[in-house]
């Protein structure tokens, strides 16, 4: 597709479309949102730059390939699962660390949150490399 | 309320049954998709149609102030639309490579390992 | 609290992201892929020790107490079924790595046939019907993919084929899952098995129960709803077709088992005549359809729908002897199957061919390669002393236990016809000399070639092993099988605390 409005859009929408999914990520925890549709966001965000241009245009911005990131996410989900064990707790038992950052803040980490990422990553990465084979069919 | 469901339900399985005995296989694949939302809102009805606050108790609150709804059916469901989303794009991957490597897209035609 | 349970689950799963991670480096992912492999039996075999004295493993993911959270339980059954998938993978593996071609390994057979392995565990310990849905759905999407990997005409009109009966096997389970929840409001196995005896709700009970029938019974492969399996398995190269054979049916032929000795045991007189009954047709049709073919793989593939029919046989009968010869033609079938896939494998990898036609005159050619298949394809038959034997022996015992003539005249009968098939690929492939003499496509001997015939070695030897420790093997099934009939021990181990 050769449209220079949807290019020239795309251009604008592209990153603030990564941050709400970054922001719909983090909000997940207490409010609707979350790794899965994040993730999801994500994915319609680079799958709208293969439109708009190319799908090796949109591989290069991604800049590693989809099944790297699945491979990566499903990754950081194992791991978030491992902390809990140190203190005898089950396998993905929540863990949360408190921090205090120098300015004052209180920051609360926790392995939910790592699952998180890794599902925003596992779907990320799905989706893009079912979206890329599509897109490289034609 | 559940009759109107009850009916919807049918509708979408007769619909799925009757797309999927076609012989295109676009249609057979948007049947396919009709009969796993067919089951998603089966299990939203038979988990109980019930009008009830949140699941989530108030802080410093012992019990729930009205009964709440059931939150499980829909995160049931919320796990089948995401199996049946990446399903379905796999399905349509294969059906597209199919098309390109066979030149058909008539279920009759796919008789090579009918022996 | 221990992880043992979760550890086949997290295992392959480790190595799936391991193997991806790798995509280029194949030799690397080879080992990978064997190494957890190999952990994955080990863990299995640790599940297996833990459980002999009867008791089960209990674990509950992520601190939440059962019935509310996701809960993993595995019995002596489950147990077994580890090992045996552990087994499979290790050796389906080490075929694997000499057998396949480069194009299907880039393509990620290792990951994908690792994260197929992680589904199967997974239902083997869930202990939740709706997680039971979700790993089936993991299993199924990894042998989509398995099963249209390389691309060739007939094997995605298989694809196709396996791929929508089994979508539409899984909204069946779903549906299932749904009435289920809505009349008992839980869905871990063992809540569900205590509200579901103790309420009587008659004809609801009995009817989602055939939901579940035909929704596992398309995906063993039972009458008349196999017809996906003569289409699809023959279609892939033979490392996966031994996989699917080795595990797919099976687990659904498992969840048939546990379902029904564990929920729907309310109406024995209906539900498990109607299964004694489509066993009997499976085993029938089988074997029926299998006398017909003349391709080595085919046969093998067809046969995989009679031997399934034996399996249910023992579940229809529903007596701890009938459940005890289940599991042990179970374990089995797990293995000399797999091992006849392989050994037809190896064939096609010398001679180019699964044609019975065209082949000929191995016995002279390759005397080792003809015991191997000629052990494997008696066991199959259930010629004593070999492991189908005993298995076959003790379902028909228990068969004549109950009473069941026309069942127990089936069997039999289908036996000898199994004996016809394998006598038929023995005469054409091994005694029978070439219409045409085909060359050598590699050259089998050495080292190499003994590494590469490794796990069939090691499945001949345990399909003879099996034959001769029948004893402590069936000492062993029977324990689990009373597991199974009295099902207040799961239960008591999965609510009362774990």
């Amino acid at each position: 597709m050769s449209s220079t409005i949807l290019r020239t859009a795309t251009r604008y929408m592209f990153p603030p479309l990564l941050v709400f999914s970054i922001y719909l990520l983090f909000r997940g925890h207490h409010f609707p949102g979350g790794g899965f549709v994040g993730g999801l966001f994500a994915g319609s965000a680079f799958s709208l730059y293969a439109l708009a241009f190319s799908v090796s245009d949109a591989r290069r911005i991604l800049r590693s390939d989809p099944r790297d990131v699945t491979a990566a996410g499903l990754a950081l989900a194992l791991i978030s699962g491992i902390p809990p064990l140190f203190s005898g707790h089950a396998y993905l038992t929540g863990t949360w660390w408190m921090l205090t950052l120098p300015s004052g803040v209180h920051l609360d980490i926790g392995t939910p949150l790592i699952f998180d990422i890794g599902v925003y990553f596992v779907v990320l990465g799905v989706v893009l490399t079912l979206v890329f084979a599509l897109g490289e069919e034609q | 309320m559940e009759i109107v469901l009850a009916i919807v339900v049918g509708t979408l399985y007769g619909c799925g049954l009757y797309l999927m005995m076609r012989r295109n296989l676009v249609q057979l694949i948007i049947g396919l998709a009709l009969i796993s939302h067919g089951a998603n809102l089966l299990i939203f009805t038979a988990g109980g149609l019930r009008q009830g606050g949140a699941p989530i108790l108030a802080e410093g609150d012992a019990a729930f102030a009205q009964i709440p709804a059931d939150p499980l059916p829909q995160a049931l469901i919320l796990t089948a639309i995401v199996i049946s989303f990446a399903v379905t794009a796999f399905a349509l991957v294969l059906f597209l490579r199919t098309y390109q490597t066979v030149g058909t897209d008539d279920v009759d035609q796919l008789k090579e390992t009918d022996t | 609290m221990t992880l043992l349970p979760a550890l086949p689950i997290l295992l392959p799963l480790c190595g799936a992201v391991f193997c991806m991670l790798l995509r280029t480096h194949l030799a690397a992912q080879k080992g990978v892929a064997l190494l957890f492999s190999v952990l994955v039996l080990g863990a299995s075999i640790g599940l297996l020790a833990q459980t002999r004295d009867g008791s089960v493993a209990v674990m509950n993911v992520g601190n939440w107490a059962a019935p509310y959270g996701i809960t993993l339980a595995a019995d002596m059954f489950s147990c077994v079924m580890l090992v045996l998938s552990g087994l499979l993978a290790v050796s389906v593996f080490i075929y694997a790595c000499f057998d396949l071609d480069t194009e299907r390994i880039r393509f990620g057979f290792f990951p994908l046939s690792l994260i197929l392995l992680m589904g199967v565990n997974g239902a083997f310990v869930t202990g939740d019907l709706f997680n039971l849905y979700v790993w089936f759905e993991v299993l199924l999407t990894a042998s989509f993919i398995l099963l249209a990997l390389g691309g060739e005409q007939p094997q995605l009109e298989g694809s196709i084929k396996y791929v929508t009966l089994n979508l539409l096997s899984s909204a069946l389970f779903l549906a299932g899952i749904g009435i289920l929840y809505g009349m008992a409001g839980t869905l871990n196995m063992a809540e569900l098995a205590h509200v579901v005896q103790q309420g009587d709700r008659g004809g609801l009970v009995t009817m989602v129960a055939v939901m579940f029938m035909m929704a596992f019974g398309i995906k063993a492969g039972m009458f008349p709803l196999y017809f996906w399996l003569p289409a699809s398995y023959p279609t892939p190269p033979a490392a996966v077709t031994a996989l699917f054979s080795g595990l797919l049916t099976k687990v659904g032929a498992y969840s048939m088992i546990r379902v029904f000795t564990l929920i729907f045991i309310t109406d024995p007189d209906f539900l498990h005549v109607l299964i004694l009954t489509g066993a009997g047709l499976t085993m029938v049709s089988g074997v029926l359809a299998a006398a017909a073919q003349y391709e080595m793989r085919k046969i093998l593939a067809v046969h995989i729908v009679s031997q399934i029919g034996y399996v249910i046989m023992g579940l229809g009968l529903f007596t701890p002897l009938a459940l005890t010869g289940t599991i042990i033609y179970l374990i089995h079938i797990i293995i000399v199957k797999t091992n006849l896939f392989l050994v037809a494998g190896a064939i096609r990898r010398i001679k180019g061919t699964y044609d019975l036609h065209e082949l000929g005159g191995l016995y002279k050619e390759r005397p080792g390669l003809s015991v191997l298949f000629i052990i494997s394809a008696m066991s199959l038959a259930g010629v004593p002393p070999l492991s189908g034997f005993f298995a076959k022996f003790t379902l028909i015992l228990a068969g004549l236990n109950r009473g069941a003539w026309v069942i127990v005249a089936v069997a039999l009968g289908v036996s000898l016809l199994t004996l016809y098939s394998m006598v038929k690929i023995w005469t054409y492939v091994f005694w029978k000399p070439a219409p045409e003499p085909l060359p050598d496509r590699i050259t089998a001997s050495g080292g190499k070639w003994l590494a590469f015939l490794s796990p069939m070695i090691a499945f001949t030897l345990l399909a003879v092993g099996l034959g001769i420790f029948a004893g402590p093997v069936f000492d062993y099934a029977q324990t689990a099988a009373d597991q199974l009939m009295n099902s207040d021990a799961y239960i008591q181990a999965v609510l009362g605390g774990g």
